[in-house]
């Protein structure tokens, strides 16, 4: 039973109603981050993806910006309990990327320069459900916003949008990455409210 | 295992508000009797719940300012945003006495453990003070010798939080040196005028980088991006610094 606070009336909206339980809307573009954040050089930057022991495929930013791009409109929520519609994003999908790795492997280590890391279900980063983003509101993204490319994965939580990304690791079972290791949901599905571990 | 900290913490308790401390004319420090309170460590915060008459709810999450202590009393510092939705309430409507609902403690990254030996830097951008204060007074209250340092920006004398007890603080143990840089307005005779942080505060007001300090940077985004960078080009590993920002959007973090 919930206690009432004598005198609080809050301040509801309607665009409260489509947001994931326990969210508010902004329109700023907060910043949550565990350390410095980095500053990479285009011409050192790569994505690699590998299963632990071998790299599968390897690009530098050059052969990186010649596939294909999307446009993306979506809505993020972060787990510190802003939300915000309708950001816009252009990035490369993870289906372009994984198009030719034949793997049976479950489950991704997302790593980023600066050693954060986050895990995902394969299944959760194919079909049209995640990028590698390095534009938002049609500008390059800037440093404290993961540039210059960010993983972009907006069906959950999003520390998952891994900043400053370098590559991913196909891993045969779920093991927590940074933040997820901190006590943070292993998962992180906004609309079951997945915010810590053991809820 | 960090993680631990949090286990088994998502649960909500009841807290009374105990006392009520005005630290600036827009802030005021709660303390909070919680009832089951499994203990926390410096620089972790808690997630404070609203409830209206009606059943809606507003959850904001606050750093915890008090030190460690097992008598299952906490205090946070909450500032008043114009725009607030939860810190209006918090500072101007809450009386000794009222209860309210909070879970945690949250966080394992951004904290300080009495066993760490090492110079500790602290970088304080405004309200940023809080879970910093709690590591002081954590230090303070425990038996740590660890050398600390705080480097704390402000926009003018006024709105500078816990002036006093950093005082006595730094008067008691020459180990915890405090130094202020004011961005608007500086008090008459300081050394140097109004201003963001630079390399020459940064020069004079921190420890040096061969002394192998860990740095706890936390303040607005843009005071965090500008103070690590600075720290970072002054000769800090950035596997060192460990930082927490709150957006331009509001509630602390």
């Amino acid at each position: 039973m919930a206690i009432i606070s004598r005198g609080f009336s809050g301040r509801r909206s309607a665009a409260d109603a489509t947001l994931p339980p326990g969210q508010y809307l902004t329109t700023d573009f907060p910043v949550l981050s565990a350390g410095p954040t980095p500053h990479i050089p285009l011409d050192r930057w790569q994505f690699t993806i590998d299963d632990g022991s071998n790299v599968l495929k390897r690009w530098d930013w050059k052969s990186f910006r010649e596939l294909p791009t999307e446009t993306i409109t979506v809505d993020i929520h972060c787990v510190t309990r802003w939300s915000k519609l309708g950001a816009s994003w252009e990035g490369v999908s993870l289906d372009v990327l994984l198009a030719d790795v034949r793997t049976e492997l479950p489950y991704a280590m997302f790593r980023s320069y600066g050693d954060y890391t986050t895990n995902l279900p394969l299944k959760d980063v194919v079909n049209k459900q995640a990028w590698i983003a390095f534009k938002f509101d049609g500008a390059d993204l800037a440093p404290e916003h993961g540039g210059p490319a960010r993983l972009l994965v907006p069906h959950l939580y999003f520390w998952k949008s891994a900043k400053w990304v370098k590559g991913l690791t196909l891993m045969p079972h779920d093991k927590p990455g940074f933040w997820e290791g901190l006590g943070y949901h292993i998962y992180g599905d906004p609309w079951l409210e997945q915010r810590y571990s053991g809820e | 295992m960090a993680g631990t900290a949090v286990l088994g913490r998502v649960t909500w308790r009841s807290a009374t508000v105990v006392e009520l401390r005005d630290e600036t004319a827009t802030a005021r420090t709660i303390a909070l009797a919680v009832r089951d309170w499994p203990g926390h460590i410096a620089g972790q915060h808690v997630d404070v719940r609203l409830t209206a008459p009606d059943g809606y709810s507003a959850v904001r999450s606050y750093s915890i300012a008090s030190a460690p202590n097992s008598d299952g009393r906490i205090e946070i510092t909450v500032e008043r945003l114009p725009n607030g939705e939860v810190s209006p309430y918090l500072t101007k409507e809450l009386m000794v006495g009222d209860d309210l609902e909070l879970r945690g403690p949250i966080g394992g990254w951004f904290v300080w453990r009495r066993d760490q030996t090492e110079p500790i830097q602290l970088v304080a951008g405004g309200s940023g003070i809080v879970p910093l204060m709690a590591m002081i007074r954590s230090r303070a209250s425990g038996s740590s010798t660890a050398p600390f340092r705080l480097l704390y920006s402000v926009r003018e004398p006024a709105v500078v939080f816990y002036r006093n007890e950093l005082q006595a603080l730094s008067d008691q143990d020459h180990s915890v040196i405090v130094t202020y840089g004011y961005t608007r307005v500086a008090p008459k005779g300081s050394p140097r005028p109004p201003g963001r942080i630079d390399a020459t505060l940064i020069a004079t007001g921190i420890w040096p980088s061969n002394l192998g300090p860990t740095s706890y940077v936390c303040g607005p985004t843009s005071f965090v991006e500008n103070a690590t960078d600075l720290l970072i080009a002054a000769g800090h590993g950035r596997e060192n610094i460990r930082t927490e920002r709150f957006g331009a959007t509001g509630e602390r973090k």
